[in-house]
């Protein structure tokens, strides 16, 4: 949901929160449907502070990645200072700090996927991209990375791929998931 | 006492998800009945009376939790669903967001009523692209329908909804965490008292619900608290749901009465072990949760029994091994978890799960001494009740559990003085 469809009730001893006056936002990265959606969702919060992991969200999903000039145009955005989100974005494990390829693979490695095979799905993986877990193509298409739990326990093993699941894996899965995407490019 | 679908109905039935299929099914209606003829201590005396206990893992009696918001508090209060499911072997909570999404809204809607709350948040672990979709799309559908909004049913109650998506940190699932994540800091737990009832997100009294917990409220309103005791056992009251995985054959989410024994779900739900093979151990709630043996398969599922049986029912994640495999080599895949999702707050748990994993790994690596057995239980005894959360606990229960119960494994393995491959499964 976008905005709220009540007064958010204010808080004793805390500035109360009124929506930004569609600020005029310079960004060089961002675009303006990004800002759009974060100005949005800003004014859902009593609190200011609470936007910090949904503009980082908006962010890496727009960008791939964080860095500091992408804290800086949040920060510009939410007016929340840069070192606040940059404190935020470097404890969460799903933001990442540097680019990575087209298809970034998150393999599950822990205890139900790997009952089922899970080290030896990124050993095949790591086999069939030519690159270890971590590394990026050449071609920076994929990147290999382990994930933790990701809650896919009674389908495993599985990955994400970008923002879907890819459950009951199986080399031909595999094999026909990693060639759709390679004509895709 | 066997299976018995009360949350997991219509999960099926993929009209189900949207507002018209959760209404046919008889929806909303525990809303409309609480918002025109019951006063919030009313709704808490039907969640005491039905004996529902939180479902994320720790059992709190629901009710009771809810009746610890003072009443006489200037503040605005806050409801939290707990959807940031990362347990290792848990994924039952995913299902109700992406099947059942209106009856957490429903259930979210009553608690917050309960408490005098007028905005819910759902907190939602940020790899559930789907699930997040999935929910929001029902609470779209949920303000579209007038069941949330401004005046709700002409009752004058206003409630808002805000889903908030995390940042993959597994600490998230603790609520005082979850609730430094939700005011945009990290998630890094907080010390207790004060309580989050008393001094929660932004200082103000706030709630924290499991997904599951909350789905079942509806029913407690539609039938009656009392009627919820018909399931279960005498301290463990209603159904559960289990995430079977591991060596099984048909994992997947199921839900029991409390008290069905872990044989039938294993062996009647799951259709038991692929090619005959035998049990080796099993974990019966999830990642953080003392190893148990065959020779338990008899015991039943609820909190007590299984606390009993020297183990916890935690989240409902039933794991289960068969006899290839390595309980050393397990032990590492349980610790290198937590030692990645410790906040790093407490020092116990943040150098003790870096030792224990450190520690294991040498075995796994052939170079281990029998004296590190000791050493493994030491460490954990040492991390055991020294944190200010229950992740400190959650790491150093299984592998206590690991090395009593499986220390011959350690000895031969140490013993054995080779390399044991991390790639432990094949992959087809």
């Amino acid at each position: 949901m976008a905005e709220n469809k009540t007064e958010l009730q204010p808080i004793p001893g805390l500035p109360h929160v009124k929506a930004p006056s569609a600020p005029q936002v310079k960004t060089r990265i961002l675009t303006a449907e990004s800002v759009a959606e974060i100005q949005k969702k800003m004014v859902q919060y009593p609190v200011r502070k609470s936007a910090v992991l949904p503009s980082l969200t908006v962010a890496y999903r727009q960008v791939g990645y964080l860095n500091a000039e992408i804290y800086a145009e949040l920060s510009a955005i939410t007016e929340i200072p840069a070192k606040q989100l940059a404190e935020a974005a470097t404890f969460y494990t799903l933001f990442p700090k540097k680019p990575r390829g087209k298809y970034l693979i998150m393999v599950c490695d822990n205890i139900s996927c790997a009952l089922c095979g899970a080290d030896n799905l990124l050993r095949y993986l790591e086999e069939k991209l030519g690159i270890k877990v971590g590394e990026t193509t050449q071609d920076n298409l994929f990147t290999l990375q382990i994930a933790e739990c990701l809650a896919g326990c009674s389908s495993a093993p599985m990955m994400q791929v970008n923002h879907d699941y890819h459950e009951n894996l199986t080399r031909a899965k595999v094999d026909a998931l990693i060639e759709g995407w390679r004509k895709d490019g | 006492m066997a299976e018995h679908k009360l949350l997991l109905k219509y999960t099926d039935d993929p009209k189900h998800k949207h507002v018209d299929g959760y209404v046919a099914h008889g929806g909303y209606t525990a809303w409309r009945k609480v918002l025109s003829s019951m006063t919030p201590d009313q709704v808490i005396t039907e969640v005491k009376a039905s004996g529902l206990r939180g479902r994320g893992g720790a059992g709190f009696p629901t009710g009771l939790k809810w009746s610890f918001v003072p009443k006489d508090s200037p503040k605005p209060r806050y409801l939290v669903c707990n959807a940031d499911e990362s347990e290792p072997g848990t994924c039952k909570d995913r299902v109700l967001l992406e099947c059942d999404p209106h009856s957490v809204i429903e259930g979210m809607a009553i608690g917050a009523f309960a408490i005098g709350s007028h905005l819910a948040f759902n907190y939602i672990r940020g790899e559930f692209d789907f699930p997040i979709a999935v929910f929001e799309k029902a609470v779209e559908e949920a303000y579209a329908a007038g069941h949330l909004g401004k005046n709700i049913y002409g009752s004058g109650y206003d409630l808002d909804v805000v889903t908030q998506t995390g940042g993959g940190a597994y600490i998230c699932g603790e609520e005082t965490a979850l609730l430094q994540s939700l005011a945009g800091n990290r998630g890094m737990s907080q010390m207790k008292p004060p309580f989050p009832a008393v001094e929660g997100l932004y200082g103000c009294p706030t709630i924290v619900n499991n997904v599951e917990t909350l789905a079942v409220v509806p029913h407690l309103i539609n039938n009656g608290g009392e009627w919820y005791t018909m399931f279960g056992t005498e301290k463990s009251k209603g159904t559960k749901l289990f995430s079977l995985s591991g060596h099984i054959n048909r994992p997947g989410n199921y839900e029991v009465e409390m008290g069905t024994t872990l044989r039938y779900l294993i062996e009647e739900l799951g259709g038991g072990i692929p090619d005959g093979r035998k049990i080796k151990a099993i974990i019966p709630g999830g990642a953080s949760c003392p190893f148990m043996t065959p020779d338990q398969l008899d015991t039943p599922l609820d909190y007590e029994s299984i606390a009993e049986a020297g183990s916890m029912l935690g989240s409902g994640a039933c794991i289960v091994l068969d006899e290839r495999t390595d309980i050393v080599w397990t032990t590492y895949k349980l610790i290198k978890f937590f030692k990645h999702e410790s906040c790093g707050k407490c020092t116990p748990c943040r150098e003790g799960t870096k030792w224990l994993t450190q520690l294991v790994e040498r075995i796994l690596n052939g170079e281990g001494e029998e004296s590190d057995i000791d050493k493994i239980d030491n460490i954990c005894h040492n991390i055991l009740g020294r944190t200010i959360c229950p992740l400190g606990d959650a790491a150093a229960m299984p592998v206590i559990s690991a090395v009593q119960r499986f220390r011959q494994d350690f000895v031969d393995r140490i013993k054995a003085k080779n390399v044991l491959p991390m790639e432990q499964f094949p992959f087809n």
